[in-house]
């Protein structure tokens, strides 16, 4: 499902509250699964709570070299990323960047861009259309706009990532699909996944089969049982 | 109105609005400040007025204002900010002002941490400030309870002339979860003209009054603020029982750890023990009533905190013997397993 010409920098973006931290750790979880080597930078300098950061010991275990603030604790919150620069110089692991919500998020890139070779680099926006702030088609391009504005650099595909948690619905998903698929055609952005929980939606089956981009199942991994 | 995903925090400012808040008074601070970034976005949309202030007891001040101006007013903090704000609250009170606050616990004492504590209970439940006072508190577990809570807490500031805390912690602040939103008031509310200063014009006078020149009439203002706490403490006890039916041990927690022991509670009910959960919802007035009970042999009180509600728990069940108490603190979230161990630790090994 992560195609292995995936390319070689991934940086995950969207709106606060989008999802972007729980995809991101799956898809470094999928990425290992067929590449040697893969690092996870999280470069979350908004906000300390529910950080990949958080799931370090289990992504190491799983072989993902996670990269973040190069002074640990869990309150701190000052961007000191020194660590995060080496990953886009070696060629030799795939590198996936999970950035702070909103444009404000993207700020951290101002250390990677020059380093960053666009025709390796896919920029991708996950957006959830029960959002309020992305919830229409001119919301998600809106907040696309502010993104690209605030990082210089152009999104490259949507992540449909619709859900409201442990009540996410097929219906769901696919309202997002229809909406994303608006902004999708308006912006000439593709839609490259589209995510449920496996535990959550079962009747994957119902899904229509004009669903934008590929399935991408997701486990909880930030999120406990009891939350 | 559909579901949507909202943070607790922009959930808590949205939750204001719809409850016709047109005020908001306050000074940022983590694991909160989410709230007032949200209002003063949206509070100019509905033609409301956002102000961060130069400090919290500026902020505290201007809710006094506002709130003796006969306006629905919201203030917000974490833990530090809130025990700035002490004086202010204790001066609403006094007057007989509604206005509602939100307190986001943070690891304590002190500057603390930023991660999410219940180490507040005594500062709000209690009352940080001076004088015999109380506030009704209102403590939440989720998302959407604590936007229902933060409607309610309007209601109940106008209905009773009071300051009403939603005491809840960074997490629930923090953390994402579906909501809607359906305000309805649940009570008949008074009309404010009858004191609030809206300008005398031919009317009446009405003052605000906080110093009392008078020791008898202070005392007399004391007795009447007390016989507010009696309808208070008789009427709005509110609280959830979990697996309560045949239940021989209970567990007693609120807001986020209440979470991780209902959690624990279906654990330990899956290996035979006959446990279950009571979840205060309102902190003061302390639900006395949920705890009359004499088929029970030991209530398990579990906080993020060295131990505060436990106090409370004894007095309601009138037998301080029956109480054992397991924390962690400073920012530390509990996880279901040690609550578990803790729960077979009292009940007596495995089943």
């Amino acid at each position: 499902m992560v195609p292995k010409n995936s390319k070689r920098v991934t940086i995950i973006t969207g709106h606060y509250g989008s999802g972007k931290t729980e995809f991101a750790v799956n898809y470094a979880i999928k990425l290992r699964q067929i590449s040697p080597k893969v690092t996870l930078g999280d470069l979350d300098i908004v906000n300390v709570y529910f950080r990949s950061r958080e799931r370090k010991k289990e992504l190491e275990e799983m072989g993902i070299h996670v990269v973040s603030s190069s002074l640990e604790g869990d309150s701190v919150d000052i961007p000191a990323v020194a660590a995060i620069a080496s990953p886009v110089k070696d060629k030799s692991t795939k590198y996936l960047v999970d950035l702070g919500g909103n444009d404000v998020g993207t700020m951290v890139l101002g250390r990677l861009k020059p380093l960053l070779d666009s025709e390796e680099t896919d920029f991708f926006m996950v957006v959830n259309v029960n959002r309020p702030d992305t919830s229409s088609p001119e919301g998600i391009l809106q907040e696309m706009k502010s993104l690209e504005d605030a990082s210089g650099l152009r999104v490259t595909g949507f992540i449909n990532n619709t859900n409201l948690i442990r009540e996410t619905t097929v219906e769901d998903i696919t309202m997002g699909d229809k909406i994303l698929k608006e902004a999708s055609r308006l912006s000439g952005v593709p839609i490259k996944y589209t995510t449920y929980v496996e535990e959550v939606v079962k009747d994957i089956e119902n899904f229509p089969d004009d669903l934008g981009g590929e399935l991408f199942p997701l486990k909880f991994y930030m999120r406990k049982d009891w939350m | 109105m559909a579901k949507v995903l909202m943070k607790g925090n922009e959930a808590i400012g949205k939750a204001a609005i719809e409850a016709g808040c047109k005020f908001f008074f306050g000074y940022p601070i983590t694991p909160q400040s989410e709230l007032p970034e949200y209002l003063s976005d949206e509070l100019p949309k509905v033609g409301g007025t956002f102000v961060q202030a130069e400090s919290e007891l500026a902020a505290i001040n201007m809710v006094y204002g506002a709130a003796a101006a006969g306006a629905r007013v919201l203030t917000s903090s974490s833990s530090p900010g809130l025990a700035l704000k002490q004086e202010g609250i204790g001066y609403i009170t006094n007057a007989d002002l509604p206005a509602v606050v939100v307190n986001m616990m943070r690891g304590g004492p002190g500057l603390g941490t930023i991660q999410p504590g219940q180490a507040d209970y005594h500062m709000c439940v209690k009352g940080g400030s001076n004088g015999d006072y109380h506030n009704i508190v209102l403590a939440p577990a989720s998302v959407q309870e604590a936007v229902d809570m933060v409607m309610d807490a309007f209601d109940l500031a106008d209905f009773y002339r009071t300051p009403v805390i939603i005491l809840s912690d960074g997490l629930i602040g923090q953390m994402m979860e579906p909501v809607e939103f359906n305000y309805s008031p649940k009570k008949e509310l008074p009309s404010k003209d009858a004191w609030a200063l809206k300008g005398k014009g031919n009317g009446e006078k009405h003052m605000i009054v906080n110093l009392n020149m008078d020791a008898e009439d202070c005392e007399n203002h004391n007795i009447a603020l007390q016989k507010k706490y009696d309808v208070i403490e008789a009427d709005e006890q509110s609280w959830e029982e979990y697996c309560m039916d045949d239940a021989e041990y209970a567990f007693v927690s609120y807001g986020t750890s209440s979470r991780i022991v209902k959690s624990s509670v279906d654990t330990l009910r899956a290996a035979g023990y006959k446990v279950g959960l009571i979840r205060p919802k309102t902190l003061y007035p302390f639900p006395v009533n949920a705890f009359q009970r004499d088929n029970i042999k030991k209530y398990l009180d579990v906080e993020m905190s060295m131990g505060q509600m436990a106090d409370d728990v004894k007095l309601a069940c009138n037998d301080k013997n029956k109480v054992v108490f397991y924390g962690r603190t400073g920012g530390i979230i509990l996880t279901p397993e040690e609550v578990v161990e803790f729960g077979k630790s009292v009940m007596g090994g495995d089943k």
